[in-house]
């Protein structure tokens, strides 16, 4: 430390530091920049007693206008349930054709169907409804267990193969795998299939498996092929496969039988949930 | 920085303090940023000008004030005001038309036709705008006239101001002052009119039941208002508006403006009665002109930045000419190159249609054009086609392609229509709603007035008609006056059959 001195300029104390001859001026702080800081303070001070900052040792500070973010979103939900009350009340009262019916009802349930849809069904169904290979198509219109509104309800409410007493339930057997059948017989079977859904197939191959398919395949299938909504059995003769349309795709579910498993959501939703979904399902599949 | 504005002649009598105090104390310093204000007591004046700006005063101020109470039937729930900016509903509704945010175009024409308008009267006359109809202007001049109702004219304004507080000056500036804040609240109060329903909000706004933004700005305006046009006043024009700068790119010397004929005035000089006036000029340098400034200048000075063309400087010379018996128009609406013209002995020729003004004329009449043009051809039906992308087509059982869409039927109407949809692409197409039980060729819905109905549609398209992966289409909605067609594709994913 140097003594003191003035800079010969301004006649302002300097600090009496240099650095390769360059002194730094004294200069207080502006005015306006030291009360904003002394606002700072007293703004902190009125914070700390307003609101939740300081933590203690088993819990905090709660300051007196008792802020909480928890209590506040759960207020929050209580307001949305409120506001939504008079709706969801409408939803659980009317019937599914009504609520189709309903422009402002339908467009309610197409809201909330859409958002449950793409948190609970989008895993298997994909996010547009399309499914995949062995998860079915839910925006086309070929339905296994009925396309109906009323069968859309019901089959998400019970599940496929979801085990409860009252779930969809078919089961294909596993023909070749089995031993149900020879593996000769199976590969006949294979091209029936292919010639009932009006595709060239190895007509001596049609003939051997007719009467195998009689024996085997027309309680669920039926004669014609068309399947059987009730027992969830597949239309053989449409465009549309679950597990496949190819020669292989074919032969391999009448060797192996699979059946895939949705759950029941009638314990996971309440029932305007249950209905809404329907409805949105129901509406993208283009109604019936 | 110091804004010095040259006010140099007869009254620039005013050097800036502050910049006096930093050349006392030396280079190092830098002066202040702002000038402090010199304040201007403008005088009253009696003459034709004077008389202009009472009735624009009058006029713009009625206008501004009575247009929310116009009501204007509209059908329905809609508002029954014949000027509102409605935010909520996102409308704007101006007696026979309404405009949607989509058609904002209309607007920005709007204010182009505005600004061809101030750049032509601008080359013509000058800052007729600034001097007449500006809001700046007008409740200045409205502010000036009630200090002068409380504290009399210039002359004991000044005493007033000048003299020790005492209740005889208390109660005239807290008169005034009231007058003007019950002014300032009643500009505020009127201006949030223009976007809500006028009766309601006039009950809703004293029980505390308004919208907040309404009190807001309310507050916001009559803060501006009252320091504004109360305290500011020329500062504003000066100092806050860039239209001063900008003006002076408009101007030309064929331009009409308030100026002084020097080639008349000059040499000027202290008259007295029945003296000869050969060898002088008609100025009697009496400063009437600069006390009637509203700006605080001298007009005497050649065109200046502050000048807003205001004409008072007219009413106030002429009074003295009057009285002198000279002449009227010493000060007048004069262009520089008539002003040169005299002065070098030269008969003085006035250009109105100059290449400026011709081009000022020509763009606003297209722009007029453009916007007359756009308002007949405007439809109050309209539509937009959002194609499903998840998924982009769905095969039927028969091999049938189905596709999703979501329409929108903008009905700008006032009325409901209802309204034919119909999906123009290859034939055999059936169209419907996601709800209903059949699908035909085409579907007939109503669309609601005023509003955008969000239509979901499926389209399926026979296996037959599925010629390629991806079919141009186009859907159409037609009512009885109007339709709408907009172009989409179907796609069928025809290259990858099962």
């Amino acid at each position: 430390m140097s003594k003191r001195e003035s800079d010969e300029v301004t006649g302002v104390e300097t600090t009496g530091h240099e650095w390769d001859g360059i002194r730094e001026l004294d200069n207080p702080l502006p005015r306006w920049w030291l009360w904003v800081f002394y606002a700072s303070i007293a703004v902190a001070a009125v914070y700390w007693v307003l609101m939740p900052s300081w933590p203690g040792l088993t819990s905090y500070s709660k300051g007196i206008l008792g802020q909480s973010d928890r209590q506040a979103v759960v207020g929050e939900l209580q307001a949305l349930t409120a506001e939504r009350g008079a709706q969801a009340a409408r939803l659980r009262t009317a019937s599914l054709d009504e609520i189709e019916r309903d422009p402002e009802l339908q467009a309610y349930a197409q809201a909330v169907g859409q958002s449950v849809f793409g948190d609970n069904c989008a895993t298997c169904h994909g996010t547009g409804g399309v499914g995949a290979k062995g998860y079915a198509n839910l925006r086309d219109d070929v339905w296994l267990w009925g396309g109906e509104l009323a069968d859309i309800h019901r089959t998400i409410q019970v599940g496929v193969r979801s085990g409860g007493p009252d779930a969809r339930f078919s089961q294909m057997p596993a023909f070749g795998r089995d031993q149900m059948l020879t593996p000769a017989q199976v590969d006949d079977l294979t091209e029936f299939v292919v010639a009932l859904s009006r595709r060239p197939a190895d007509v001596a191959a049609v003939r051997r498996a007719a009467p195998v398919y009689v024996a085997q395949c027309v309680a669920c299938h039926g004669v014609k092929g068309l399947g059987d909504q009730k027992q969830g059995a597949p239309n053989l003769t449409d465009q549309e496969w679950l597990y496949g349309s190819t020669r292989q795709a074919i032969h391999d579910q009448i060797w192996n039988g699979q059946g895939g498993v949705m759950p029941a959501w009638k314990d996971r939703f309440d029932p305007e949930t249950l209905k809404a979904l329907a409805v949105y399902i129901h509406a993208n599949a283009g109604g019936r | 920085m110091t804004v010095v504005i040259d006010r140099s002649g007869p009254t620039a009598a005013r050097t800036s303090p502050v910049s006096a105090a930093a050349k006392a104390r030396g280079p190092a310093y830098v002066t202040g940023l702002y000038k402090p204000r010199q304040p201007i007591y403008p005088k009253l004046v009696h003459g034709r000008w004077r008389a202009i700006k009472w009735a624009l005063l009058i006029a713009t101020l009625t206008i501004y004030y009575v247009t929310p109470w116009i009501r204007w039937e509209r059908p329905g729930t809609l508002p029954d005001q014949a000027v509102l900016v409605d935010f909520a509903g996102r409308r704007f509704y101006f007696f026979w038309i309404q405009l949607w945010p989509q058609e904002v175009y209309f607007l920005t024409g709007l204010l182009v036709l505005a600004a061809l308008v101030l750049f032509l009267s601008n080359a013509l006359f000058g800052r007729l705008w600034c001097g007449y109809s500006c809001p700046q202007t007008v409740w200045t001049d409205l502010f000036i006239h009630v200090e002068r109702l409380f504290e009399g004219d210039r002359n004991a304004r000044m005493r007033l101001d000048a003299a020790p507080w005492s209740l005889n000056k208390a109660w005239r500036k807290i008169g005034k002052h009231a007058v003007w804040l019950g002014i300032a609240f009643g500009t505020g109060g009127a201006w949030i009119f223009y976007f809500h329903d006028a009766p309601t909000l006039i009950r809703t706004f004293w029980i505390g039941q308004g919208p907040l933004t309404g009190y807001i700005f309310c507050a916001l305006l009559t803060f501006t208002t009252y320091v504004f046009a109360g305290f500011m006043r020329e500062q504003v024009c000066i100092y806050m508006c860039p239209w001063p700068r900008i003006q002076g790119a408009m101007l030309d010397e064929h331009s009409l403006q308030v100026t002084y004929r020097y080639d008349r005035g000059e040499p000027r000089g202290a008259h007295k009665k029945g003296a000869d006036w050969t060898g002088r000029g008609d100025c009697v340098d009496c400063a009437q002109c600069v006390t009637a400034c509203p700006m605080g200048i001298d007009i005497r000075n050649g065109p200046q930045l502050e000048c807003i063309n205001c004409g008072l400087c007219i009413d106030a010379c002429d009074e003295i000419m009057d009285r002198v018996g000279r002449p009227k128009g010493l000060i007048a609406f004069d262009t520089d190159a008539a002003v040169e013209a005299r002065a070098a002995g030269r008969p003085a020729i006035y250009k109105l249609l100059r290449p400026r003004t011709a081009f000022y004329g020509v763009a606003l009449a297209a722009v007029s054009g453009a916007m007359a043009w756009g308002f007949s051809v405007r439809t109050t039906l309209d539509l937009h086609v959002l194609r499903d992308r998840n998924p982009v087509f769905v095969r039927l059982h028969d091999g049938a392609v189905r596709n999703g869409y979501t329409l929108k039927i903008v009905n700008r109407g006032f009325e409901d229509e209802t309204v034919i949809v119909a999906f123009d692409g290859p034939p055999g197409a059936r169209i419907k709603t996601p709800a209903a039980a059949s699908s035909g060729a085409s579907l007939t819905v109503v669309a609601p007035a005023n509003e955008v109905r969000a239509l979901r549609v499926f389209v399926t398209l026979p296996p037959q008609a599925l010629s390629a992966p991806n079919l141009p289409a186009s859907f159409v909605v037609r009512t009885s006056k109007a339709e709408a067609r907009v172009e989409t594709t179907f796609l069928s994913g025809a290259a990858n059959t099962p």
